[in-house]
């Protein structure tokens, strides 16, 4: 959401490299944006790329061989990650921006608990999930 | 309101773009696992595979149904990083006048290409 309610964003970018007491979930959040950032950049290059095959079996096979090679294998390995991390962090935010996994509305009596914690075993099971994705996907560039 | 809805899209594209981008990394990157969308022996970047996917409708609904939210998800999700920054109100709204702009003319490319190579395929 873009309304800050008259408390601007006085950290900008910087405020993405410290998680502060948000932790671990504010660093995915960096991260997300990072990988959304890189995925549509990737994107954009991508649908020109493969606009080439409507121009035909020449203009494919040619295009292909521009983009052949263990640096573009790696560099697709890692939009894969990309993806893989994005995707199943993106289903963990909408998750819990849906109310899901942020555990019972509960008194706010000193000690106070944060509903952080609450999220911490979602957010600990998409890394491994996305793990999961990036290390099968990744066989297939080792081919 | 109008963010609201629009934030709500956000997440309803990024869902179909789960399933469709999902569908997309299997066919071109799990074929060792899932071949039936790569009929042809070879890479799944290989002429003979491009043109057997490209024949299909179904291909051809997808890849377009995915270019559009894909470009409407990416690029809102980049407004919304930029306005975080506290942009004045002009370049907020030369950013959106921008943003708006290069999706349409990214689809309008994309479209294109999808319905060309379908053609292309369909005449092979």
């Amino acid at each position: 959401m873009i309304e800050n309610k008259g408390r601007p964003n006085r950290l900008g970018v910087k405020g993405w490299l410290g998680g502060g007491r948000w932790g671990f979930e504010r660093y995915l959040y960096a991260l997300h944006r990072l990988t959304g950032l890189a995925l549509l950049a990737y994107f954009v290059m991508h649908i020109g790329i493969t606009s080439s095959r409507a121009f035909g079996e020449n203009a494919w096979t040619s295009t292909m061989g521009v983009v052949k090679g263990p640096l573009f294998s790696v560099g697709e390995f890692l939009v894969f990650a990309a993806f893989a991390f994005h995707a199943v962090n993106g289903i963990r935010l909408a998750l819990v921006e849906l109310g899901f996994a942020i555990g019972q509305p509960i008194e706010p009596v000193y000690p106070y608990r944060t509903s952080v914690d609450e999220q911490r075993p979602l957010a600990i099971g998409v890394m491994i999930l996305a793990a999961i994705l990036a290390i099968v996907g990744g066989i297939g560039f080792l081919k | 309101m109008r963010d609201q809805r629009l934030w709500a899209w956000h997440i309803g594209a990024g869902a179909v773009i789960l399933v469709l981008l999902g569908l997309h990394m299997t066919v071109m990157h799990l074929d060792a696992i899932v071949r039936v969308f790569n009929p042809a022996p070879g890479e799944p970047v290989d002429w003979a595979n491009v043109v057997a996917r490209g024949k299909s409708v179904f291909f051809l609904v997808t890849y377009v149904l995915l270019l559009g939210t894909a470009l409407f998800h990416g690029f809102y999700g980049l407004r919304n990083i930029l306005f975080e920054l506290n942009p004045g109100a002009p370049a907020k709204k030369a950013m959106n006048g921008l943003f708006l702009v290069a999706g349409l003319v990214l689809f309008a490319i994309g479209t294109w290409a999808a319905w060309a190579g379908f053609t292309v395929a369909r005449s092979a």
